[in-house]
Order: C-alpha cells, then sequence, then structure tokens
C-alpha cells in the first residue's frame, strides 16, 4: 500500500468515526446514525480500548504480565465519581483518575518488580481482589454492593453532553488523544527500550537500560490508562458497582489484547472490539456466548498466539508470497523438552 | 481456648483440601511450565461429574465418586495435556497462561449452561456426628476429610519419593534434559502428572463440595486458594504446597472468626504479598537459578 493511499484511508477511517453514528439526513445524506444503544456500545468498545492500550503497554511491548487493569479501571471510576460529587469539573476528575492510578502503579509495581516475571501477575492478581473487596465492603466510600448512582455526564463550553452522542464525541476526541500519546511515547527512545526489554532483557541491561525502572514506568503508565479509562466509563453507565471491577473482568482485558495482538498497535482496538461486540452479534447464543468466546480465544492461542492482528498479517502475506516464512526458527518444540534454560523464566 | 481449637481443626481440614489442589497445581509447574488458571475450575467440575452420575445414570453415591475420579483423570488429565497443553507449548508461556484462562470460562459456563446455575447440594462419605463431647465441637466430616485428604497427600509424597516412577517423575521436573538422558521416559512421566493431577483435583472436589456446596462459580475462589498456597509455601516444591495449603486453611477459618469476615479473602493475598518481598521463592522453596 502506498503512503498517499494510507494516508487516505486513514483519514476516511476517521471521519467515519466522527460522523458514523450521527444522524446526517439533515444535510441531505440517506444515512440515520446509529441509535442509542449503538452509540453507547461504540464508546463502550472506545473506553475498553483505552484500558487494554494500557495493558498492551505492560504485555506486548515491556513483556510483563498485569491482572489488575479492571481494579485501576475501578480507581479511575470512583476517583471521577467521587470529585465529580465534591464539584470538581470533569477534566480535572479525568486528569486525576489517571495520576491516581499511575501513582498506584509505581506504590504496586516497585516491590514486586525487584523479582521475576511472573510475581508482578501475583501481585497484581491479590491487588486485583484486594480493590474488589475494598469497593465491595466499604460501604460510606463507594455504596458497596449498591454501587454510586446518578454519575453526571460532563458539561463543557455551556453544552450538556448527555445525549448519547455527544458524550461519543467526548469520549473519541479523549480516546485519539491518548492513542496519539501511546504512538509518541512508543515511537520515543522510552518505547524503544520497552521493546529492547520484551526481546532481551539481559541485552537490554548490558547496553544501559535501567531495566527495572523502565519496566516500572511501563506498568505505571499502563494502569494510568485503565484509570483513564475508569475516569471516561462512570459518565458513560451513569452507575457503578462492584462488579465490572472483579478479577474476572481483569483476566479479561489480558484476554482481548493478548486475543487482538500484544505488542501490535492496533492490537488493543481489534482485541477491545471482539470483547465488546462479540456479545451483541452472539445475542442468538444466548449463555453460550461465553462457551463460544472461549473457545475461539482458545482455537486463536493454539494456532496463531499473535492474536488476530497477526492472523490477519499471515493472511495477508501469505496471499503475496506462497512460501513466506512467518515464523523464525523456533527451539526445542518437543513437549517437556522445552527447559533448556531459558524458556524457565 | 475450645473455641480456637476447633478453629484449628476446622482449619485443618479445609486446608488439607486446599493442599490437594496447590500440589496439583505445582506438580504441573515443575514439570511443564503451565501455571494452571483453570485449576479452581478443575476443582469445580468433578462434583458436576458425581452428581450427574447419581442423577442421569442412577449411580450409587461411591460408584459415582469414583467414576468421577476416572473421569476427571480421563478429562482433565489426559484431554487437558493433548488438546490444550501441548500445542501450546511451542507458543511459550503467555498464550498457554491465556488459554487456561480460556479454559477456565469454558468450564464454568459450561457446567452453569448444561447442568445448573444453582448451588447444588452434595452428599457427604462422612456421617452426620459429633466427636467431641458437650461444649467442643468436632464433626466426623471434619476428621474424616482431614484423614482421607492427609492420607492422599502422604502416599503422593512416598509415591514420589520411593518408587521408581516417582523418583523418574521427579527428575523430569528437575531437569527434563539430563533425564531424558538418563533414559527416563520424560513424556511419559510428564504425562502422569497431568493423570495425577487430575485425581487430585478429583478429591478436592469431592471433598470441599459437601462443605461448601457445589457451584459453578466456585472456582474462582478455590482457584486464588490453591494459587495462594502454592506461591506462599514455594512454588517449586511438593511439600511447600502441602505447608501452603494448611497454612492458608487455618489462616482462613482463624481471620473469619476472629477478625473480619468481610476481609477474609484479603489476609491470604496479604500474605501471598508478604511472602512475595521477603521471601518470593516461598517458604520451604528453593531459589530458582536464573536461565541466564
Amino acid at each position: 500500500m502506498s503512503r498517499t493511499l494510507k494516508i487516505a484511508l486513514g483519514v476516511l477511517l476517521i471521519a467515519i468515526f466522527i460522523v458514523g453514528p450521527a444522524d446526517l439526513t439533515g444535510f441531505g445524506i440517506p444515512w440515520t446514525g446509529l441509535k442509542r444503544y449503538g452509540t453507547y456500545i461504540l464508546t463502550l468498545w472506545l473506553v475498553t480500548a483505552v484500558a487494554a492500550m494500557g495493558v498492551n503497554l505492560i504485555v506486548g511491548y515491556a513483556g510483563q504480565e498485569t491482572l489488575a487493569q479492571a481494579a485501576f479501571l475501578g480507581i479511575g471510576a470512583f476517583t471521577t465519581t467521587l470529585l465529580q460529587k465534591a464539584g470538581l469539573p470533569f477534566g480535572l476528575c479525568f486528569i486525576a483518575s489517571g495520576l491516581v492510578c499511575f501513582l498506584v502503579g509505581i506504590i504496586l509495581g516497585f516491590p514486586a518488580l525487584r523479582v521475576q516475571k511472573h510475581y508482578l501477575a501475583f501481585v497484581t492478581l491479590a491487588f486485583s481482589v484486594f480493590v474488589w473487596l475494598v469497593i465491595r465492603n466499604e460501604e460510606w466510600l463507594t455504596g458497596g454492593v449498591n454501587g454510586i448512582q446518578g454519575i453526571k455526564r460532563p458539561v463543557l463550553f455551556g453544552i450538556s453532553l448527555r445525549p448519547a452522542l455527544y458524550y461519543y464525541w467526548l469520549v473519541l476526541t479523549l480516546t485519539a488523544v491518548l492513542t496519539g500519546m501511546m504512538w509518541w511515547l512508543l515511537r520515543s527512545p522510552w518505547g524503544r527500550a520497552f521493546t529492547a526489554l520484551r526481546e532481551n532483557s539481559v541485552r537490554a541491561e548490558s547496553l544501559g537500560i535501567d531495566v527495572r525502572g523502565y519496566t516500572l514506568m511501563a506498568f505505571a503508565i499502563g494502569s494510568g490508562y485503565g484509570g483513564f479509562a475508569g475516569a471516561m466509563y462512570a459518565p458513560l453507565v451513569e452507575f457503578i458497582d462492584p462488579s465490572p471491577f472483579a478479577l474476572g473482568a481483569s483476566l479479561q482485558y489480558l484476554l482481548m489484547v493478548v486475543a487482538g495482538g500484544a505488542g501490535s498497535f492496533v492490537g488493543p482496538f481489534v482485541g477491545a472490539a471482539v470483547s465488546v461486540l462479540l456479545p451483541e452479534w452472539l445475542r442468538f447464543a444466548e449463555g453460550f456466548y461465553l462457551i463460544i468466546f472461549a473457545l475461539l480465544v482458545m482455537l486463536l492461542m493454539a494456532f496463531c498466539p499473535t492474536g488476530i492482528v497477526g492472523l490477519f498479517e499471515r493472511l495477508t502475506t501469505k496471499a503475496r508470497r506462497p512460501h513466506a516464512d512467518d515464523k523464525g526458527p523456533t527451539l526445542g518444540t518437543g513437549t517437556g523438552s522445552t527447559t533448556v534454560a531459558g524458556s524457565k523464566s | 481456648m475450645t473455641d480456637f481449637i476447633q478453629l484449628i481443626i476446622a482449619g485443618l481440614a479445609t486446608g488439607a483440601i486446599y493442599a490437594l489442589a496447590a500440589v496439583g497445581f505445582t506438580l504441573l509447574w515443575q514439570t511443564s511450565q503451565t501455571i494452571n488458571f483453570a485449576q479452581g475450575e478443575f476443582v469445580m467440575l468433578p462434583a458436576f461429574f458425581c452428581l450427574a452420575g447419581i442423577k442421569f445414570f442412577g449411580l450409587p453415591f461411591p460408584i459415582a465418586a469414583l467414576v468421577a475420579i476416572l473421569l476427571s483423570m480421563l478429562v482433565l488429565g489426559v484431554i487437558f495435556k493433548f488438546a490444550v497443553v501441548d500445542p501450546l507449548m511451542k507458543q511459550g508461556t503467555l498464550p498457554l497462561v491465556i488459554s487456561t484462562i480460556g479454559l477456565a470460562i469454558l468450564l464454568r459456563e459450561g457446567v452453569k449452561e448444561t447442568y445448573s446455575a444453582e448451588a447444588q447440594r452434595f452428599p457427604s462419605f462422612f456421617p452426620n456426628v459429633n466427636l467431641g463431647t458437650a461444649g467442643f465441637n468436632v464433626s466426623a466430616d471434619q476428621v474424616g476429610v482431614l484423614i482421607v485428604a492427609t492420607g492422599t497427600i502422604l502416599l503422593l509424597a512416598w509415591f514420589l519419593a520411593s518408587t521408581k516412577t516417582g523418583r523418574q517423575m521427579q527428575a523430569t521436573a528437575q531437569n527434563p534434559t539430563v533425564a531424558r538422558i538418563l533414559g527416563v521416559n520424560v513424556e511419559r512421566m510428564v504425562l502422569y502428572t497431568f493423570l495425577i493431577n487430575g485425581a487430585l483435583a478429583a478429591m478436592a472436589s469431592l471433598l470441599i463440595s459437601p462443605i461448601y456446596l457445589a457451584k459453578f462459580s466456585s472456582g474462582e475462589t478455590l482457584g486464588l486458594v490453591a494459587f495462594v498456597a502454592a506461591i506462599v509455601g514455594g512454588f517449586n516444591q511438593v511439600r511447600g504446597a502441602i505447608v501452603g495449603g494448611f497454612l492458608v486453611g487455618i489462616i482462613d477459618n482463624l481471620v473469619a472468626a476472629y477478625v473480619s469476615s468481610t476481609y477474609r479473602q484479603a489476609v491470604p493475598l496479604a500474605l501471598l504479598v508478604l511472602i512475595i518481598l521477603l521471601r518470593p521463592q516461598g517458604l520451604l522453596g528453593r531459589a530458582e537459578e536464573r536461565a541466564v
């Protein structure tokens, strides 16, 4: 694909996202836009994608494992809600949510990253259950199981963003800004260092990269994105309770990022789409949709661990070059024989 | 004081069950580097095999229990190994972890959709009598659970330490390459581990379900507990998982009684974090040599 074509496609895509859900009949275009619920689902997709982007930074770029993104989403959502009730404008609530999660990420990650890789996963797992317990038990602060109702959508320049479409535009703008920041971060020397860590942390260290410092930053920034997502989530659903922030939801974030394509920039968007839109498409299957979802994920992992993005790339490369070798030589492919050093850490 | 002793006994009984699940978890980790996020669901499922046997095939309870154990060895051992773990071994740890998370959802929702979403009463092997004297309650159930679970663990420990096959399994766990050179059939040993894990999960399931009822969602808590027990005790040591299981069982019961029942779940997790910070290899584990 040539460069101009790519740019043209990009612009078209952005245009579709901006006007897609809107009613265009007033402009003489026969498109009535999405209904309230459709717009809501689209907004939810963006919010989920922001949280997934954070997970992708931690998992796909820094090579760590996090099982607490839903907990960070929860912290973000409650921070925004409580600050909003205290009378702060949404902008400040939004920034505060991200900052709080960033700081919590540093406090949580600092000791956990002292030890090997899987331990961050264990610590975040414990943290995630703990946050859920606090949200459920501390009724004076979080409303307990009853949650908090009547979360207001923000007012911008005197215009209330109460209508689904207006709020969608706000979330779209914020998502675009956060995506741009992530893009910039990954292209900066910092981002390069993150990738170096994932590829070969020992070599990265020998090149003078402070492995622990960078991993910690990746974890904290990724968690901060969870906070931002939470800040957008609360006014979207207008009611928050403990259930969307439980451990299962955190596992779901990890699942969607890897299924979408960890370490790929569009991976989180694809993964979030699968996780948010698939249940809508599989409505007819009712309770069985989770079973279908789980089966799809397991099949994907077995045949294409690089996720949907990887699968797509593999198919398009194959079409162009019939004998394309999309994977490098894999060492020790036997079962059980893989434990030649290296695969253990 | 009698309260305290009663709590300790109850804690030992549930702890012994946790230990069963944690040992299986550790065995899988040792021999195949599989972090099994579906371990809790593995403990949830066999009870439903047993219930289905009673309900649909009219089997008497002891036979249904036996069938459940064999079926677990087949489904959670053989099929799990060949259909889930083997195809993913070469893809690395993360895809395998993701796949077991997927499997957990699959088993949970599968039971919910095909059997029931309601908690099910589950028959007990032991009579409902009080073995203690007035003012001091020890149920036959607790004692029975403690004896059966501890017996199973001791049997397994003996098997691993004193039989030829057991020692070959340990060799496989510690260094598969060298084990292979020494003539150990590594593939077969790995399969044995999966079979043992299936059996242990089934035992845990049959023992815990009479206490906490059989429910499709109970795997979440059980998995977490097995996980905590395995890490607290020492991820790479079977005896670590045993100690971890008992420890978590006792702490769980004491906290629920004396501290706070709403934060009951948090205490084992706090213990987990503390252990990771102070002694990452676990209470009894040996420090894992860095790969490079």
